[in-house]
């Protein structure tokens, strides 16, 4: 165990907003979640007595029926937001005395570092390079996450849980979520930035980064396994494995997307092209995870292999 | 505004002095009667200054000048603390009254607004930085080093600057979170979702233009790693599928119009700097002005609302 690499990682100017999110996610995720729990809760009460749901104001917050609905913003949200500000100066000016913003060596093209790390917040992308190539990794998945991001309102006819938390009511798209966010975007952030040492080689927490090391490796492309040796042969392999991938994931999210009467009763609600937009997205969402486990379960490197692409 | 304030005193209290003066000088004889004339003027002049003074000290909210500041009267009714919110430019973003239950930090947690606070930090931090700064590679990274030893506070800026937008990246994420986990994005909001993923995009790269800025091994690298994966890029990159085949070499893809060469170096530290400095904190800007107004337009935030039940789903309108 060597506690001193652990912490010269943990220490690193630039890794402190990573130890900073290793507290704060799961903390928000629980506090986000406790409120959804406690109006699930109230939900299931309305539910089973319709004369509570006509007087209820439908709310977990204490409500006495005197009491104005609503506030002045002068001073109520003002000395809010007001104290806000000054916490936040506080913690930016406290952070920023007792800890210096990293500067290294003047740039120099000739001496490459190792390993070379992109700035936190895109660590996600560099690891997903692993699995990916750079086009796939850097270009195509960052541009369908943000258009991914943006059509969501557009995609999820649910129309419960609106301005409020709820995880009952919104079950698949908040799991979605989460399971992107948090497992897909910030613990591969987190895994780029403890785990990975010099080569991008896999370090766990703890372990010497030994810049000497060597890991042998034999990637092999799937269409090599089945003993496909011409190019035109594994041009058709590859579309056949990636086309029969792209079903099962289709025929899998369908299942997911209409298992409980309710799940069924929204996706009544689609239409066609509300449905074939998240298919997609969702589809090639899954494929990151999919290929994660194929390369790391079957060493396989490539599965369509292309004189002009492999994926 | 303030002349008029003092309109009704010193005029007529400046006369009297003035009038002595000019007859005393006629006489010698009346000059001691006179003289007293003038001091007693002259007390009564500065008692009634104290006399003023005191009043607007007491209460300044009287006086024409802090009317004319301030526009509308503050006492204390509702229909002052809504003029106060609606007739202040600051302030006026925000509604006269809101929701009982919208104020609780439990709901929103506050991630849209200290953001935004933030933003300013930075917009402001950034500007005192920029005096210091020459986006040259000559002296780029010994203006960091001089600003870090010589200048007064330099080194405090820098770093604010630096956690600052790290807090920034958190911060946008954490309020996507938030929105995402209330439903905020459903009708009629969803427009201002796509607005706000604009943000968090522009949010990620304006933090990215900073990191070369220093023009240190740190961001050097970072930013050769960060670009690399552009000239991959499908059709556009001279390294991406099909790129080739259309004609990219390292001298005329994509990645050459990010870095202005085909090596991270002078014009890429100057693009840098013209992203980081100026366009994307200006398109950054509109696009916040557009995601408030929007809040604002939308119907203000978006709860807590009242639960609705499942039997309460009305059936879908085709078109």
């Amino acid at each position: 165990m060597d506690l001193h690499q652990l912490w010269t990682i943990l220490s690193l100017p630039d890794n402190v907003p990573i130890v900073l999110l290793l507290f704060v996610v799961p903390f928000y995720t629980w506090y986000g979640l406790r409120q959804a729990f406690a109006n699930d809760r109230l939900i299931e009460q309305l539910e089973s007595d319709p004369a509570m749901a006509k007087t209820h104001h439908r709310k977990v917050q204490p409500y006495k029926p005197g009491w104005a609905r609503e506030v002045h913003v002068w001073p109520y949200l003002l000395r809010i937001e007001f104290l806000a500000a000054i916490i936040v100066t506080v913690i930016l000016m406290v952070w920023s005395i007792t800890l210096n913003a990293p500067l290294e060596e003047p740039s120099n093209p000739t001496l490459t570092m190792n390993p070379s790390k992109a700035p936190w917040y895109f660590l996600g992308l560099q690891e997903m390079l692993v699995y990916f190539d750079p086009w796939m990794a850097g270009v195509v998945m960052p541009s369908l996450i943000i258009v991914g991001l943006m059509v969501i309102p557009y995609i999820d006819t649910n129309p419960l849980g609106n301005g409020y938390y709820t995880y009952k009511q919104r079950k698949f798209s908040i799991l979605t979520f989460i399971f992107g966010f948090i497992v897909l975007w910030v613990s591969m952030i987190v895994i780029g930035t403890l785990i990975r040492g010099p080569g991008w080689m896999w370090f766990w927490p703890g372990t010497t980064w030994d810049h000497n090391r060597l890991i042998f490796e034999v990637n092999r492309d799937l269409p090599d396994i089945f003993g496909i040796t011409g190019r035109l042969g594994k041009i058709i392999f590859g579309a056949i494995v990636v086309g029969l991938y792209l079903g099962a994931a289709g025929v899998l999210i369908h299942k997911l997307i209409t298992k409980t009467a309710f799940n069924r009763k929204i996706y009544k609600r689609m239409s066609v092209l509300q449905y074939v937009v998240m298919q997609t997205f969702l589809v090639i969402m899954l494929a990151l995870p999919v290929k994660i486990l194929v390369r790391l379960m079957f060493r396989i490197k490539y599965i369509w292999v292309t004189p002009w692409f492999n994926i | 505004m303030a002349e008029t304030n003092g309109h009704d005193g010193k005029p007529a209290s400046a006369g009297t002095p003035a009038d002595g003066g000019g007859n005393g000088s006629g006489s010698a004889g009346n000059g001691g009667g006179k003289l007293q004339a003038v001091i007693a003027g002259a007390k009564a002049t500065q008692a009634r200054a104290i006399e003023e003074l005191k009043e607007t000290i007491k209460a300044p909210e009287k006086t024409d000048v802090w009317k004319s500041v301030l526009r509308v009267k503050h006492d204390e009714t509702p229909r002052s603390r809504a003029l106060g919110v609606l007739s202040n430019v600051f302030l006026h973003l925000h509604p006269a009254k809101v929701n009982r239950d919208a104020v609780a930090y439990n709901y929103t947690w506050g991630m849209g607004g200290m953001t935004f606070y933030v933003y300013i930090t930075l917009v402001f931090t950034g500007t005192l930085l920029m005096f210091y700064y020459h986006p040259s590679k000559i002296v780029a990274f010994r203006d960091i080093l001089y600003l870090e030893s010589d200048v007064p506070f330099g080194k405090l800026l820098r770093n604010m600057h630096r956690w600052g937008a790290h807090l920034m990246v958190i911060m946008v994420e954490l309020h996507m979170f938030r929105v995402f986990l209330t439903g905020s994005y459903k009708k009629p909001r969803e427009f201002n979702w796509v607005v706000g993923v604009l943000l968090l995009v522009l949010t990620l790269l304006l933090s990215f233009t900073g990191y070369l800025l220093p023009d240190d091994q740190l961001g050097f690298w970072a930013v050769t790693v960060g670009t690399n994966m552009a000239r991959a890029t499908p059709l556009l990159g001279h390294a991406g599928p099909f790129g080739p085949q259309l004609g990219m070499t390292p001298f005329n893809d994509v990645r050459f119009g990010l870095l202005g060469g085909s090596i991270v170096d002078a014009n890429a530290l100057l693009r840098a700097y013209i992203w980081h400095c100026v366009a994307i904190p200006i398109i950054a800007s509109a696009f916040m002005v557009v995601h408030f107004w929007r809040v604002r337009k939308d119907g203000g935030i978006s709860g807590p609302a009242p639960v609705m039940l499942e039997s309460e789903i009305k059936d879908v309108r085709k078109i």
